[in-house]
């Protein structure tokens, strides 16, 4: 990277280090404990289509959520934390295989709540950041608050892609036609919550308890980027075992390395969890939003 | 061979026997899901291009392809004779040529991409002179330069040129598009 482009950068990251004060003193001022989980694990999560770095023995993250899960069993009851996450081979105008990721979970909480809290977050750093409650972003202003669209993952697949995908589960179509039919249609102008994801592609998510083959999963996207990920954990061991040995299986179907399960997770899980619920931002992806950035590169230093 | 992972722009790959150039390359990936490649090809025997999406788990051939700096040297037949730096001669046809064939000139330096020892594309220099060996003359004070009139330049290929360019001058001709670019001297 040359020191033109770095001070060019410099805006960009002058916000980005204001955003991340502010994230860190909204959770604090809401009773959120900031926690340090490890980087360099024995086993990561287990998920069909995110490939861990290896480390010597060990892997890197892909994401702090079973290590943060077990602190709830252990009674921690707000937690958060800001730190790399790494995703082997992930490499596109909205992906560094290094990238910065905030997570927080609750107890005694689901989807919902989370979705008040992320509600919340984003108006209190459109006001900190951005001294008001919209922004714009590729040419679109885009009203932050009060009203986010909400679609179920069935309807939005219905109107854009013509088939449902809860009644009918094709994992291959199911992600083609995300990215190709369904992303693209969806608003510009607000936020959209894509909510309510076919159990097969919410691995660590619960299930509706009227609707089993639905797992209480949502997605923010703003500008039509995709933005945070949220679940109502999932909580009981023999479910949660169940579908980490699907995916494995499926893995190794499919070719990928396989990983062991992370029987420490598990029997925190068999200890017990009460209901609780958590979620996953891209930390770079608010940046760009925020600095109206296109590209991952303006935002996030010496990427590769 | 190359994996999905390895695509890139300017990367040259093969796909059923048929050696393509990546032109343009986006990595789109839901947060939970699989990764979609996009690639504008271009078919580097034909010219035509297409857009293709591929999962993770598809995997190219690497084409034999081989980029060697040329000098144009004579025309010999249909076909034109090019020499390395060793003078050792290659003979590329028209046909590979193209409108390129119209704008060497002796010495030309040029660069020849081979497929399994074929060459396949030619590329000149962008801009080269030409001298104009036949036009009508423009209408008298007619010095407009957006009206444009046909002329032959020296190997019998007609461009067009403004109305202000007579028979005798030398212009620069941009080699990518067979377009008048401007006047060299009169």
């Amino acid at each position: 990277m040359t020191s033109d482009s770095l001070s060019k950068m410099k805006s960009a990251l002058v916000m980005r280090s204001k955003l991340i004060h502010a994230v860190r003193s909204f959770f604090i001022d809401r009773g959120f404990v900031e926690v340090e989980t490890p980087v360099r694990i024995p086993v990561p999560a287990l998920e069909l289509h995110i490939d861990a770095e290896p480390s010597g023995n060990c892997y890197l993250r892909t994401s702090p959520e079973l290590h943060m899960k077990r602190l709830l069993s252990a009674g921690y009851e707000r937690i958060f934390q800001i730190g790399s996450c790494f995703r082997r081979g992930e490499r596109g105008r909205l992906h560094n295989p290094e990238f910065t990721m905030l997570e927080w979970y609750r107890l005694n909480a689901d989807y919902d709540d989370i979705l008040l809290d992320t509600k919340a977050l984003v108006s209190f750093l459109a006001e900190k950041i951005l001294n008001g409650t919209s922004l714009v972003y590729n040419g679109n202003k885009i009203e932050l608050m009060p009203i986010w669209d909400c679609i179920s993952v069935e309807e939005a697949f219905l109107l854009y892609a013509g088939w449902n995908p809860v009644m009918h589960f094709d994992t291959d179509r199911f992600n083609i036609d995300l990215i190709e039919k369904v992303e693209p249609k969806l608003s510009h102008d607000h936020p959209v919550v894509l909510k309510d994801y076919p159990a097969e592609v919410a691995a660590l998510a619960r299930r509706k308890t009227v609707r089993p083959e639905v797992a209480e999963r949502w997605e923010l996207y703003i500008g039509g980027m995709e933005l945070v990920n949220a679940f109502s954990e999932l909580t009981d061991p023999i479910e949660q075992r169940k579908r980490f040995e699907e995916c494995s299986e499926e893995r190794r179907k499919a070719g990928r390395e396989t990983y062991q399960l992370d029987e420490e997770f598990l029997r925190s899980l068999e200890h017990g969890i009460p209901a609780a619920g958590g979620a996953a931002l891209g930390i770079d992806r608010l940046v760009m939003l925020m600095a109206g950035a296109e590209e991952i590169d303006k935002v996030r230093l010496f990427c590769q | 061979m190359y994996a999905v992972g390895d695509l890139r722009k300017g990367l040259k790959i093969e796909i059923e026997g048929v050696p393509y150039l990546v032109t343009e390359f986006s990595f789109l990936k839901p947060g939970k899901g699989q990764a979609v490649y996009t690639c504008r090809l271009k078919n580097l025997l034909t010219g035509s291009t297409m857009t293709k999406s591929y999962r993770s788990n598809e995997s190219f051939g690497e084409p034999n392809i081989e980029e060697k700096k040329l000098r144009y040297s004579y025309k010999e037949g249909e076909d034109f004779v090019f020499v390395d730096e060793n003078y050792e001669q290659v003979s590329i046809s028209a046909e590979v040529l193209g409108n390129s064939k119209y704008f060497l000139s002796e010495d030309m330096p040029v660069e020849v991409l081979f497929y399994n020892g074929q060459p396949i594309e030619v590329t000149l220099p962008f801009f080269i002179e030409k001298k104009i060996i036949h036009t009508e003359p423009g209408a008298r004070g007619n010095t407009a330069t957006n009206v444009f009139k046909p002329a032959k330049i020296e190997g019998d290929f007609e461009i067009h040129v403004p109305l202000f360019i007579n028979q005798g001058d030398i212009v620069r001709i941009d080699t990518r598009t067979g377009e008048y670019v401007d006047r060299v001297s009169k």
